[in-house]
């Protein structure tokens, strides 16, 4: 594994606490106490796996990249220095783990939404129908939370990757655009697409009401 | 500052972000109070980054944490080094495991179990410490920035010793690493008169095949 990103710089100190808390952990790991290492990613577990299931679109796919990826890390954290968070290097071989294991299955076989379009930036909205807000209550139901990601899943690679990181990892532009290795330019871009296109997959007039039928159920494929 | 529609549209996501100035922001609110429709769209926007920034979205399979401890915990038993001076000193140690395999001219050190293409023979004058750059689903390894190797515009290549890479069945590239390679040791088809050609491996070719490789070889 020689690609893994490398930082040189020691991170600037910080005064908040899980941010020293980490910091702790990750100086004690690297001294040697390697069974510290599982503390040390437990907050990332679900970013982890919800970046690698974004990638590759399928739970036993997704846990395989998202462990095999945290191992790779725990085999090579010496070669993390700590200019970036841990958190993004830790996406970063995620990332490259699930798209090297995505080209190794060729499991694109779905045309996918907006495979074909121009990124230069100008997106015109297919549905103007009013989306009043959604109770962040109705994640609770599974059949939604499904929804959601059977919505991103349908995105076309470069837009679902750059969402992923940004809007679901909370990743900055800047780090999104060194994880993925394309500019800030792209970053927006592509993020701009990429909301606007959920939001018309997921408005309420472009197929039904919002906790009804979606427009990407049997029947009604929008594209 | 007035503006319209497709600006808006185009501004939204950076709009969201804050990361629009001050003037901007003053003309597309006050657009937004007179268009329904760009108020539909940033609504709506915005509820998709509320929604799919909710860490409820993505819940992890059942006993990924448990799995996923034991194989740290097999990883870490199993000789998974985790400091940057236990990493130098693994360094350290192969290198010498090589230069001592080296000096006692253990040709096992190039021995590969499986070779990822039928044709290809082990070599012999690669040094094993050499960094070499080969592509998962390739069969060979090159020398940085050989233009023939082999992979996908957003692929990075892997960078690994030719030890490794003769390890994990990669052979090594004829046209950058010709000068480690023993020709002589090389075993090439010959052109058969029949329909189907054999090489001296007892492999089988088709005429028009071993025509195209006469030819290059020529050329």
């Amino acid at each position: 594994m020689g690609s893994l990103p490398r930082s040189t710089d020691i991170r600037v100190e910080t005064a908040d606490p899980v941010q020293l808390r980490e910091q702790e952990l990750l100086r004690r790991v690297l001294a040697g106490e390697r069974k510290l290492f599982y503390e040390l990613v437990k907050p990332y577990e679900r970013r982890v796996y919800s970046a690698a299931f974004a990638i590759l679109r399928n739970e036993a796919d997704a846990e395989d990249a998202a462990q095999e990826a945290i191992l790779k890390a725990f085999t090579h954290i010496g070669q993390f220095r700590g200019d970036a968070r841990f958190s993004t290097w830790l996406t970063q071989i995620t990332v490259n783990e699930a798209l090297m294991r995505k080209r190794r299955n060729h499991s694109e076989v779905m045309e996918a939404i907006g495979e074909h379009q121009e990124e230069d930036g100008s997106y015109t909205p297919r549905d103007f129908a009013d989306w009043r807000e959604i109770p962040s209550e109705a994640l609770e139901r599974k059949e939604i939370r499904q929804k959601l990601r059977e919505a991103v899943a349908m995105l076309a690679q470069k837009y679902r990757e750059v969402f992923v990181l940004r809007d679901i990892q909370h990743l900055s532009i800047e780090e999104t655009a060194e994880a993925l290795g394309i500019s800030r330019a792209s970053v927006k871009t592509r993020l701009l697409r990429a909301r606007l296109m959920l939001r018309d997959l997921l408005a309420p007039g472009f197929g039904g009401p919002w906790f009804g039928r979606l427009p990407f159920e049997k029947g009604s494929k929008p594209w | 500052m007035v503006v319209n529609c497709e600006h808006v549209w185009s501004e939204i996501s950076n709009y969201l972000d804050g990361e629009v100035d001050p003037a901007l922001r003053a003309a597309m609110e006050e657009h937004f109070k007179g268009c329904k429709h760009c108020t539909a769209v940033v609504d709506g926007a915005r509820n998709v980054v509320q929604l799919y920034g909710d860490d409820r979205l993505f819940e992890l399979p059942a006993g990924f944490s448990q799995r996923l401890q034991r194989r740290i915990a097999e990883q870490a038993s199993s000789g998974g080094l985790g400091s940057a001076r236990s990493l130098w000193m693994l360094a350290v140690a192969a290198a010498a495991l090589v230069a001592g395999g080296l000096v006692l001219g253990n040709v096992a050190v190039f021995r590969q179990p499986d070779l990822r293409s039928a044709l290809a023979k082990p070599p012999h004058g690669v040094p094993a410490s050499l960094m070499v750059a080969v592509c998962d689903d390739g069969k060979v390894f090159h020398a940085p920035g050989c233009k023939y190797l082999h992979r996908h515009d957003d692929e990075s290549p892997k960078m690994m010793t030719a030890a490794e890479a003769m390890r994990q069945g990669y052979a090594p590239c004829v046209r950058c690493l010709r000068q480690y390679l023993s020709v002589v040791e090389c075993p090439r088809p010959t052109v058969a008169r029949s329909s189907v050609g054999q090489s001296a491996e007892g492999a089988k070719f088709p005429v028009k095949q071993l025509s195209k490789i006469a030819a290059h070889e020529k050329s």
